[in-house]
């Protein structure tokens, strides 16, 4: 970035000039105090390594055991999916959609669109649609709740744990990583960076 | 030019919510027309549209919906042939009998206050933009931004009752089912989100440039 770039407060609308962040700080509307912009080192190789281990947490937090509940001798296996089908059984499908698109259909197409954004920029190709993909991916911001799902693990086990045995399985392991993961690559993503990489005449 | 510091706005430009370039807005735009922008394709619209009216419309549908999430039960516990329904309040209740207070401190702040102060923080951002208050606007600025960060949390209960009734599957012996009370609460939450999404913050700072006028 060499020339001064003019851009606009997202929260106040004050019109500015974008200054570079200090490695590691973040620059600041002086008005209203948001947060404009993170410096990020390395973003694009950060961002790809992260969203690549995403996706193998993810699958493994999918595909084995998560919660294993013992009462007097009888034992019943969950996996991430189970609560969602449980509830839709139950004639809940609105909780159940709720619930399936907050922890699992989100942070799969997160992690998904990542890669297909930055795989193509890592071997210094444009993918197609990158605007409005990258859009896309800024709107699901909000739905992902995996975190909150974690809160609801501990507060459920805590609950049960007087009248019964609750044992974490795999997949509950690589979900708690997951959230880190899914955090981290998503605040070393760097839009900006991205963004000028897309063509379009003035 | 206008004085400097000015907001985009004053100067016809619009800021492009997706990849945050500027726009100049054409003199003559025919309000028909929709804006795009030219970098990355998203509409561009000076304020969020309709702001205040639709964050109104949703605020006031979550207020509603908030009567049947604390009334109705959110599930119902059947152990032994016995069955009791809980609350979000009567499951608080049962946790502070138990000893468990940090844990129904925890769900009482998540399922009760949170999304009840998210709504009156609204409400007052939503009176505070009509009534033209010049106060503190940094401060209401901070305000919306809590009400941003904070309302996914109240997903807690949510996903409690979801994680109870995958685990606690145990024909005569234990059964969970998630009830009414918890549909409710799942739309408040959501309603909430996008009454949080749909408020521009930026109105706040907008009645301040008019009243130096």
């Amino acid at each position: 970035m060499t020339e001064p770039t003019f851009i606009a407060c997202h929260e106040c609308d004050l019109l500015q000039h974008l200054k570079s962040p200090p490695p590691g700080g973040s620059a600041r509307c002086p008005r209203c105090g948001a947060v404009l912009h993170r410096s990020k080192r390395d973003s694009l190789n950060r961002t790809l390594a992260l969203s690549l281990a995403g996706l193998t947490l993810f699958a493994v937090a999918n595909a084995f055991p998560f919660l294993a509940f013992e009462m007097q001798g009888q034992v019943t296996q969950t996996r991430l999916f189970t609560g969602v089908r449980d509830l839709y059984d139950q004639g809940m499908w609105g909780l159940a959609a709720l619930v399936l698109l907050t922890t699992i259909i989100v942070p799969a197409v997160q992690l998904t669109l990542m890669l297909y954004i930055l795989v193509p920029l890592k071997v210094g190709r444009a993918p197609q649609h990158l605007a409005g993909v990258l859009r896309l991916l800024q709107n699901l911001t909000p739905w992902g709740m995996m975190e909150v799902f974690m809160l609801g693990i501990l507060v459920s086990v805590v609950k049960l744990a007087g009248m019964a045995t609750i044992v974490p399985g795999l997949a509950l392991w690589a979900f708690g990583l997951l959230i880190f993961v899914l955090a981290a690559a998503a605040a070393s993503l760097d839009p900006h960076l991205i963004w000028e990489k897309v063509r379009y005449a003035p | 030019m206008k004085p400097w510091p000015s907001s985009a706005a004053r100067q016809s430009l619009i800021s492009c919510p997706s990849c945050e370039l500027l726009s100049k807005v054409p003199a003559n735009l025919d309000d028909r027309v929709r804006m795009r922008c030219p970098r990355c394709g998203a509409t561009l619209h000076a304020r969020k549209p309709n702001s205040l009216a639709r964050t109104w419309a949703l605020v006031i549908a979550a207020f509603i919906f908030y009567i049947p999430a604390n009334v109705l039960p959110i599930m119902t516990v059947t152990s032994l042939g016995k069955t009791q329904s809980d609350t979000i309040m009567s499951g608080v209740a049962y946790l502070l009998l138990h000893g468990m207070w940090p844990l129904a401190l925890l769900i009482f702040f998540a399922s009760v206050v949170v999304p009840l102060l998210k709504l009156v923080i609204l409400v007052y951002l939503l009176i505070s933009v009509q009534l033209r208050s010049r106060w503190r606007p940094r401060d209401r600025t901070r305000l919306y931004r809590i009400t941003e960060a904070v309302g996914r949390w109240s997903m807690v209960d949510i996903y409690v009752v979801t994680i109870l009734v995958a685990l606690v599957h145990l024909g005569n012996l234990a059964t969970i089912r998630a009830e009414a009370g918890a549909v409710f609460f799942g739309a408040v939450v959501v309603i909430t989100i996008f009454a949080a999404l749909t408020f521009d913050p930026r109105l706040i700072w907008d009645r301040l440039e008019q009243s130096h006028e």
